[in-house]
């Protein structure tokens, strides 16, 4: 038998940090799929509602019933006749109503309000000189203003920058609480074999030999509990309602295409993070041993 | 092949003894007694590293200990057998395990036919796939003997390796290290069992050292 070989068998499977490693690698697994998940997920949204935004603008008309339609006639000249303006089309009775219902209910009678009247703009991706387009407007149509969604858009890529900032956080932590609790395990595991350290010692093993077979059980520990917990983390993210079916606030978090694949790299950082703590841990604790 | 140069040691409680200088030969036999308490499993501990003298100098196999590594203090340790008297092993590991362990662990073959005739020795032949729990006081003496030796190492150090012992036992174990002795083995024992010492005695050159009053003082004549 190799000396790799050998070092796996010195050290006896059973102890306290057996289930401890295994349980705590896959709770975190099982966490950071969730976290991996939501950072994945802000970032599509962000990416959604910058694409869904960025292009469009709308213009909103406000005159004396009488004016509306003069003014709205001006407006959509206007526009069309403005470089930078891929289209422009005003708002049906029933749009603006679908609009207004989500606020108001729908039994209101929005005929008896004094309502403006909305132009819908798509804009070429170049843009209009917005600053330009809005002088023109309150020159021939006082009561229209452009609105180009910059206070809506922003707050949302803030928003969702901030959430993905977050998750990322949270695997960090989530990474660092798993090294600790190797590294807790690891002493433990070498403070209760301190008898087989002793034989080690004893028979000329040099401290790499000894360590190996900790780090090794340890890394295997952590590596077969992160791929349970990863595994029952995805099911758990492929289980939540769809985002066409429900609006539930989870509501489109999840994995896309082969974005499945992302959490398949957790097991391996768990190995090299569980690899790593376990191996500072175990030359550590041998230093101090004779 | 071990040599000691003015040391002393301390717990704390006062030196257990001071000013020790001497050397152990190549294929010398020696015996370390004393009362309880003496000194002598330090003695032991001080000749193979497990502990750094509070004073002087100790040298294992023409090598400084004070100025070893902790990887060549292992390497040194691959050279010396030792036989612990409460003979720890790994006990989820079968005899014949634990009796390979010195070659396993640096990467040396471990001979099948080596290992039996080894056992078959040390009289384990029927052992070899037993754990160390279910072993008798002699059986574990004997494979702590086994594993001490299958590495073929220049020294062999034993702490009162016949301490739970009947007299046919120890001198069956006594047998074997006079025969690993006549080998080129340096062999240092420490018991406190005269009729052990004598027996010895009359089959290898054998020299006492006496650990007395806080001093190693060779012995030897007088018994």
């Amino acid at each position: 038998m190799s000396p790799h070989q050998v070092s796996r068998l010195v050290v006896p499977r059973s102890g306290r940090g057996v289930w401890l490693v295994s349980l705590s690698a896959a709770a975190m697994a099982f966490l950071a799929v969730f976290a991996l998940a939501l950072s994945v997920s802000a970032a599509r949204l962000a990416q959604n509602w910058a694409a869904a935004l960025a292009q469009t603008a709308t213009v909103r008309v406000s005159a004396p019933p009488e004016e509306m339609s003069e003014q709205t006639a001006i407006v959509l000249e206007v526009l069309r006749t403005t470089p930078g303006i891929a289209s422009a089309r005003e708002m049906t009775d029933d749009e603006q109503a679908d609009l207004l219902e989500a606020w108001l209910g729908p039994d209101l009678p929005l005929d008896a309000l004094p309502l403006p009247r909305l132009i819908d703009v798509t804009e070429t991706p170049e843009g209009p000189d917005r600053q330009g387009l809005r002088l023109r407007l309150s020159a021939e149509a006082p009561g229209a203003v452009y609105d180009d969604h910059t206070r809506w858009r922003r707050p949302l890529a803030e928003g969702a920058a901030r959430m993905r900032q977050l998750a990322n956080l949270s695997l960090v932590l989530i990474g660092a609480v798993m090294a600790a609790i190797i590294m807790l395990a690891a002493s433990a595991s070498l403070a209760s074999n301190a008898q087989v350290i002793s034989v080690l010692r004893l028979v000329g093993a040099q401290d790499r030999f000894i360590a190996r077979a900790f780090v090794w059980r340890m890394t295997l520990r952590a590596t077969l509990g992160a791929a349970a917990g990863t595994a029952l983390g995805a099911v758990a993210i492929f289980a939540l309602p769809d985002p066409a079916d429900a609006s539930s606030v989870l509501s489109g978090l999840g994995f896309q295409g082969s974005g499945w694949l992302l959490p398949l790299a957790l097991p391996v950082v768990a190995a090299v993070l569980a690899w790593v703590s376990a191996k500072a841990t175990a030359f550590g604790v041998l230093r101090g041993v004779t | 092949m071990i040599a000691f140069q003015n040391v002393a040691h301390d717990y704390g409680g006062g030196p257990l003894f001071r000013d020790a200088t001497l050397k152990l030969e190549t294929g010398s036999f020696h015996f370390l007694t004393g009362p309880s308490g003496a000194g002598k499993s330090t003695f032991l501990k001080l000749c193979y590293g497990e502990l750094i003298p509070s004073e002087g100098t100790v040298s294992l196999l023409g090598q400084d200990m004070n100025a070893m590594s902790r990887d060549e203090l292992a390497r040194t340790r691959q050279k010396i057998g030792i036989v612990h008297q409460d003979c720890q092993f790994l006990d989820h590991l079968t005899v014949e395990q634990n009796v390979a362990l010195p070659l396993s662990v640096t990467g040396r073959p471990v001979s099948g036919d080596n290992l039996a005739d080894l056992l078959a020795w040390v009289g384990l032949s029927g052992q070899a796939r037993s754990l160390p729990p279910t072993l008798s006081g002699g059986e574990r003496q004997r494979t702590a003997l086994a594993r001490a030796i299958i590495a073929s190492p220049e020294v062999l150090l034993a702490d009162e390796p016949t301490g739970n012992l009947d007299w046919d036992m120890s001198q069956r174990l006594m047998s074997l290290m006079i025969e690993l002795n006549r080998m080129g083995t340096a062999v240092l024992i420490a018991t406190h069992d005269l009729n052990l010492i004598r027996f010895v005695k009359t089959q290898v050159p054998t020299r006492v050292l006496r650990i007395a009053r806080g001093e190693v003082q060779t012995a030897g004549a007088e018994l």
